[in-house]
C-alpha cells in the first residue's frame, strides 16, 4: 500500500496524502490507486496556470470588497473598555507594513491552572503596566525643605497587589540624586545636594508621576475574558519580548497585533502568519468575503526578504526591477534620476512598462512561449 | 473670579462677576442702549467673554423668553396680523433678538411653544427655522429620512422652471424654460413665502406607483406619449453665441462680415450660407452643426515671420463662431452693441426645443429622481376604472430601502387637492394629517388609501393587484440626455501626444482607464489590451548602433542615424507616441535613453 503512496510523492502536497491516506485506510490496492489518480488529477485543475497574474487578481480580490469597508472603530464592552482600529484603516496600517500602529493588542494565553480562572484578575492587573501617578492621592511640593511628600492610595495599591516595599524600591530604583523615607501612608522625598533649584525640585515631582512600579512596560488595559473554556488576557498596548518569559503565560500561543513586534520577537514567518491573520479578521468581522491565498499572496510579498516591508514606495515597490515601472508608481524623478546616474537596464519584463511602450503584457495570451516555440 | 474679555479677538480687559456683566450686556442690548448688532458668548471653561461685532457672522433671529414666558404674546400676534407693527418694533420691544454662533452656545432654546420650561431663554420663532428655503419646499419632510429630504432639496434646486420674467431680453448662458409650468397642488409655507406662483418649477402628474415590463426598474420613470403631446416636460434651452471684434496691435482689427475664399482656414460655401451682408445671421434660422453664426476674419498671426517669405499679402485668418459638434436650433434673437473697451460686440442666442425623451431626468420633490426609461402611446399605458391613464408609472422597488414615506402622502395629498379643488398643506411639522386627508378622499368617493382598481392598457385585462394612483408635483431636471450624448469611433487627436482628446466638446474619446485596464491583464488578454491602447501607436526607426531614434527620409526613401551616419542597422518599431515623447524629454534632461532591440519572438 505505500509503494501507492509513495508514487504521489512530490505530484501531491503532504497534507492531501496523508488525508487520503486516512481516508482510504482499508480499502482495495486497486480503489486507492483510482482515488489518488483522481485527487491527482483534480489537485492539478485547481492549481493556477502559468501566465496568470495573480498579483493582479489578488489586488482587484482585495481592493473590490474593500470598497465596501466602512471606516467604523470597534468597542469593547466590559469594565475597562477598548478601542480598536478596525476596517479600512486597519488593512492600510497592516500593508503599509507601519512600524507603530494605532492600537497594539495582545491576546495572552495562559498556562494551568491561571487558564482555569485562578487569581485571574490579580494576575492580570499584575501584567497591566503601573505608574506611580494611578496609586497616589496626593503629590505636595515643598519648595523650602526642597522635599516632596507623596500619599499613597492603599485601595489602589491593593488593587494592582503593590507594597509599599515595592514602591520605595521603585522610586530608589529611579529617582537619582533623592532620599525617600516612609511614614505610614506618606513618602518623603528629599533632595540630596542642598543647592538643589525650585525647578529641580518640580522637575522630579514630574517624573515621580511617571515611575514605573510594576507590571510590563506598553501594557496600558487587561481585560481578562473567558474564551473556550479558558481564561485569556486581551490587553491594549503590546510587549511580546517581556510577556512571554513570564511563568504564567503560554508562549507557544500568545500572540499580539504588532507585525513588527512579532517580526522582532519570533521572526518573520511569525510576522507572515500574522500579517494573514489580520487582515482576514478586518475582512471577517466587517462580513465580506476574500480567498484567504490572495492574503496570502501579499503576505508572502511582504515577508519574502526576510524582513517585513509594506507595499509602499519605500517597500517593496522599491524593489521592483524596471525603472519604468517603480516610475510610474511614485516619485518619478527621482528613480529616473537614479537610474540615469548608473545606467540601469529596463528589460521590459513586466506588465506596466509594457502597457507604456504599446506592447504585449507578458501574461496570459502575452506568453506564447508557455506553448509553443517562439525562437 | 477674573474672566477675560474680548471684543472681536482682541483683548480688552476683565471682567469681575461675568454672569452679572452678560446679564447687563444683554438688558441694555434689549432695550436699546447697545446695537442689536452685538453679541456676547460666554465660554465658562475657558473662562473668556468675547464680543462679536464684525461684519460677516451668521445670525439667526429667536423670540426672546423670560422664566419660560415667550416675550411674543397674543397682543404681538394681533398687531402683527393688522400690520400695526413690523419686525424692527419687535427689536425694539425687546422680543425678538439675533443670535450669532458664540451666543447660541448658551443659549437654552426651545423648538415648540409646548416644550417650553423655565430654563429656555430662547423659543424658535417656527420649527421650519432649521430648515433652509429649498429644504422647506419638501412637503411632508417630517416623514421622511434626513438624506432623502436633502436629496430633494437639492434636486429641486436644478429644476426647469420660470426663472426670470425678462428673459427674452437676456443672454445668460445655459438657460432652460419650461414651457406650461404649474403651480404646485401640495404646498409649504415656504411657496407662498418665496413667490411660487411667480416661479414655479414644476408640474402636477397623475402617477400609478406600478411597474410597466421593467421599463421602470432601477429608478427609471415611464411616460405616457400623449402627456408629452400635451406639454409634460417641455422645456426651450438657450444658450448665446458670443464674439467681439478684437483690437491687435499694429492697427490691426477682426472684423465681423462674410468671409472671403482667400481667408486662411475658408470653412465651405455651404456652412455660410445663412449669413447676411453684415456677417451675421438672421433671427428665426434654423440651424445645425457646423453652420457658421457669425462670420468673422482676424489678422494674421505672426505678422513679421510672414512679411520676408510669403509671396501673396498676408492673408487674413478665419475665425467664425460655428454651431459646436452635436447641437441645433433656431437663432431666437440677435444682439449687436459694444464691449467695455468699446469694440464692437456682437451677441446670437440660439434656442432649441426639448421635448422629453429617453434619458431625461426627473424628480418628485422627495429625492426620488429618475431617468426616463420609455415613453408609452397613451393608448398602451394602463387606465383606471375611472378612465384615467397617468402620466408617468414609478417604480414601487424605489420605496421600501429609501423610506420616503413623505412622497406616498403627497401621492394622497396630491390626489384629494386635484379632486377637492383646492391646495393642501404640506408644511413640514405643520402639515395637514395623514388621517384627515384619507378621510376626505373616502368622502370623494376613493379608496382612502389611494388604490383603485387599474386595467392593462394593451390587453384590456384588469390587473390583480389594486395600483396605487395619486397626483403628485413632479419636475423636470436640467440634466438632458441631448446636451450629454457622446460617442466617437474616430476623432481629432492632441497635437503633442498624439492621443485622442478629452470631453464631449471636443468629440473626445472615452478614456480605458488603469482599473479597465487592469481587468484585460486578469483575464490575460493581453494582444487585446495592446490594441485597446493603440490609438498613438507609430512607427519610428531606430539606429541599432547608439539606440535613438533615427530619421526617415520620405523624400530619397532612406533612414539615416543623426548621430552614426548612414552606414548603421536601421530598424522601424512600433510603439506608443507617448513613450517616443518621454524618450524625448529624457534627452533634454541630459539622460540618455539608449535602445537595445532584440527580436520579441
Amino acid at each position: 500500500m505505500t509503494k501507492e503512496y509513495n508514487k504521489y510523492k512530490g505530484r501531491l502536497p503532504s497534507n492531501v496524502l496523508e488525508e487520503v491516506r486516512e481516508k482510504t485506510k482499508g480499502m482495495p490496492e486497486g480503489r486507492v490507486n483510482n482515488i489518488l489518480k483522481e485527487v491527482c488529477s483534480e489537485y492539478n485543475k485547481a492549481r493556477v496556470e502559468p501566465g496568470e497574474s495573480v498579483g493582479l487578481v489578488g489586488a482587484e480580490s482585495i481592493g473590490e470588497p474593500g470598497t465596501q469597508m466602512t471606516l467604523n472603530t470597534f468597542h469593547f464592552a466590559g469594565v475597562a473598555e477598548m478601542n480598536v482600529t478596525v476596517g479600512l484603516p486597519r488593512i492600510i496600517e497592516i500593508l503599509d507594513g507601519r512600524k507603530k500602529i494605532k492600537t497594539p493588542m495582545m491576546e495572552i494565553f495562559l498556562n494551568k491552572p491561571w487558564s482555569n480562572g485562578k487569581d485571574i484578575r490579580h494576575l492580570a492587573l499584575s501584567i497591566k503596566e503601573t505608574t506611580m501617578k494611578e496609586i497616589m492621592t496626593d503629590l505636595a511640593v515643598n519648595i523650602v525643605e526642597s522635599k516632596i511628600e507623596l500619599r499613597l492610595d492603599n485601595a489602589a495599591m491593593k488593587d494592582v497587589g503593590v507594597t509599599p516595599g515595592n514602591v520605595t524600591e521603585a522610586l530608589g530604583k529611579q529617582l537619582r540624586g533623592v532620599s525617600i523615607k516612609k511614614k505610614d501612608d506618606l513618602i518623603v522625598i528629599k533632595m540630596k545636594s542642598k543647592e538643589g533649584s525650585v525647578g529641580d525640585v518640580s522637575k522630579v515631582k514630574e517624573k515621580i508621576k511617571d515611575v514605573f512600579v510594576r507590571g510590563v512596560k506598553g501594557i496600558t488595559q487587561v481585560l481578562p475574558v473567558k474564551r473556550n473554556d479558558e481564561f485569556i488576557i486581551i490587553a491594549a498596548g503590546s510587549n511580546l519580548r517581556d510577556v512571554l518569559p513570564l511563568k504564567e503565560v503560554d508562549e507557544t500561543r500568545t500572540i499580539t497585533n504588532d507585525v513588527f513586534e512579532t517580526a522582532e520577537v519570533l521572526g518573520v514567518e511569525a510576522a507572515r502568519q500574522i500579517i494573514i491573520n489580520e487582515v482576514n479578521k478586518v475582512i471577517d468581522t466587517q462580513g465580506l468575503n476574500v480567498d484567504l491565498r490572495h492574503i496570502m499572496l501579499v503576505a508572502d510579498t511582504m515577508s519574502f526578504s526576510g524582513d517585513v516591508k509594506g507595499i509602499t514606495r519605500y517597500g517593496i515597490v522599491s524593489e521592483k526591477a524596471s525603472v519604468l515601472a517603480r516610475a510610474s508608481f511614485e516619485t518619478p524623478i527621482k528613480h529616473i534620476v537614479n537610474a540615469a546616474l548608473v545606467g540601469e537596464v529596463d528589460n521590459l519584463n513586466s506588465v506596466v512598462e509594457n502597457v507604456m511602450l504599446n506592447q504585449p503584457v507578458p501574461v496570459g495570451t502575452g506568453l506564447p512561449g508557455l506553448v509553443t516555440k517562439v525562437k | 473670579m477674573t474672566v477675560e474679555l474680548y471684543l472681536n479677538g482682541k483683548y480688552v480687559g476683565g471682567v469681575e462677576d461675568p454672569v452679572l456683566f452678560i446679564e447687563q450686556f444683554k438688558s441694555e442690548r434689549r432695550k436699546g442702549n447697545i446695537s442689536a448688532n452685538n453679541n456676547i458668548g460666554y465660554n465658562e471653561k475657558a473662562g473668556k467673554i468675547s464680543i462679536e461685532s464684525s461684519k460677516g457672522r451668521a445670525r439667526r433671529p429667536l423670540i426672546i423668553v423670560k422664566d419660560g414666558i415667550p416675550m411674543l404674546t397674543e397682543k404681538h400676534v394681533k398687531q402683527l396680523e393688522k400690520d400695526e407693527i413690523g419686525w424692527s418694533d419687535l427689536m425694539h420691544q425687546g422680543v425678538i433678538e439675533f443670535l450669532d454662533a458664540g451666543e447660541e452656545e448658551n443659549a437654552l432654546i426651545a423648538f415648540s411653544e409646548k416644550e417650553l420650561r423655565s430654563e429656555h431663554t430662547h423659543l424658535e420663532i417656527t420649527p421650519m427655522n432649521m430648515f433652509g428655503l429649498t429644504t422647506s419646499l419638501v412637503p411632508f419632510a417630517n416623514h421622511t429620512p434626513t438624506p432623502r429630504v436633502n436629496m430633494g432639496s437639492k434636486n429641486q434646486k436644478q429644476a426647469l422652471g420660470f426663472y426670470a420674467a425678462n428673459y427674452l431680453v437676456r443672454m445668460d448662458m445655459d438657460v432652460n424654460l419650461l414651457h406650461s409650468p404649474q403651480v404646485p397642488i401640495v404646498k409649504t409655507m415656504m411657496h407662498d413665502i418665496y413667490g411660487d406662483e411667480h416661479h414655479p418649477a414644476g408640474q402636477n402628474l397623475v402617477v400609478a406607483v406600478m411597474s410597466y415590463d421593467g421599463y421602470n426598474m432601477e429608478d427609471a420613470i415611464v411616460i405616457n406619449k400623449g402627456s408629452i403631446d400635451r406639454g409634460l416636460g417641455r422645456s426651450t434651452y438657450y444658450r448665446p453665441s458670443i464674439t467681439a471684434e478684437l483690437r491687435y496691435s499694429g492697427g490691426l482689427v477682426d472684423e465681423i462680415s462674410i468671409p472671403d475664399k482667400e481667408v486662411k482656414g475658408y470653412k465651405s460655401e455651404h456652412d455660410y450660407r445663412l449669413l447676411e451682408k453684415d456677417g451675421i445671421i438672421y433671427p428665426e434660422a434654423k440651424i445645425s452643426e457646423g453652420d457658421v453664426i457669425i462670420g468673422k476674419t482676424s489678422p494674421p498671426r505672426f505678422l513679421s515671420s510672414l512679411d520676408e517669405y510669403n509671396l501673396a499679402a498676408a492673408t487674413r485668418r478665419e475665425s467664425s463662431v460655428a454651431v459646436s459638434h452635436g447641437e441645433q436650433g433656431v437663432v431666437d434673437f440677435v444682439l449687436i452693441t459694444e464691449n467695455e473697451e468699446g469694440n464692437k460686440l456682437v451677441q446670437v442666442r440660439i434656442r432649441d426645443q426639448r421635448i422629453p425623451e429617453i434619458g431625461d431626468k426627473f424628480t418628485s420633490r422627495h429625492g426620488q429622481k429618475g431617468v426616463v426609461g420609455l415613453i408609452v402611446p397613451q393608448s398602451d399605458m394602463p387606465f383606471t376604472a375611472s378612465g384615467i391613464t397617468p402620466d408617468l408609472i414609478f417604480s414601487p422597488h424605489g420605496i421600501p430601502s429609501r423610506m420616503t414615506i413623505s412622497h406616498l402622502i403627497e401621492l394622497i395629498g396630491g390626489k384629494v387637492g386635484a379632486l377637492a379643488g383646492r391646495n393642501i398643506d404640506g408644511t413640514t411639522f405643520h402639515s395637514e394629517k395623514e388621517m384627515d386627508l384619507r378621510k376626505e378622499l373616502l368622502s370623494l368617493g376613493f379608496k382612502d388609501d389611494g388604490v383603485e382598481t387599474v386595467y392593462n392598457g394593451r390587453t384590456g385585462e384588469c390587473y390583480r393587484a389594486k395600483i396605487f394612483v395619486g397626483n403628485m408635483y413632479y419636475l423636470k431636471l436640467k440634466h438632458m440626455v441631448a446636451n450629454k450624448i457622446h460617442a466617437r469611433a474616430r476623432g481629432p487627436i492632441q497635437l503633442l501626444t498624439r492621443q485622442p482628446t478629452e470631453g464631449r466638446a471636443k468629440e473626445g474619446g472615452l478614456r480605458l482607464g488603469e482599473m479597465e485596464k487592469d481587468t484585460f491583464v486578469a483575464h490575460g488578454a493581453s494582444l487585446l489590451l495592446k490594441e485597446r491602447f493603440d490609438s498613438d501607436k507609430t512607427l519610428v526607426p531606430v539606429c541599432e548602433q547608439c539606440g535613438l531614434i533615427a530619421i526617415h527620409d520620405a523624400h530619397k526613401n532612406r533612414s539615416y542615424c543623426p548621430i552614426c551616419g548612414d552606414n548603421v542597422e536601421i530598424t522601424n518599431i512600433e510603439i506608443s507616441y507617448a513613450f517616443k515623447l518621454i524618450l524625448d524629454e529624457f534627452k533634454s534632461l541630459g539622460i540618455y535613453p539608449k535602445m537595445g532591440l532584440t527580436h520579441k519572438y
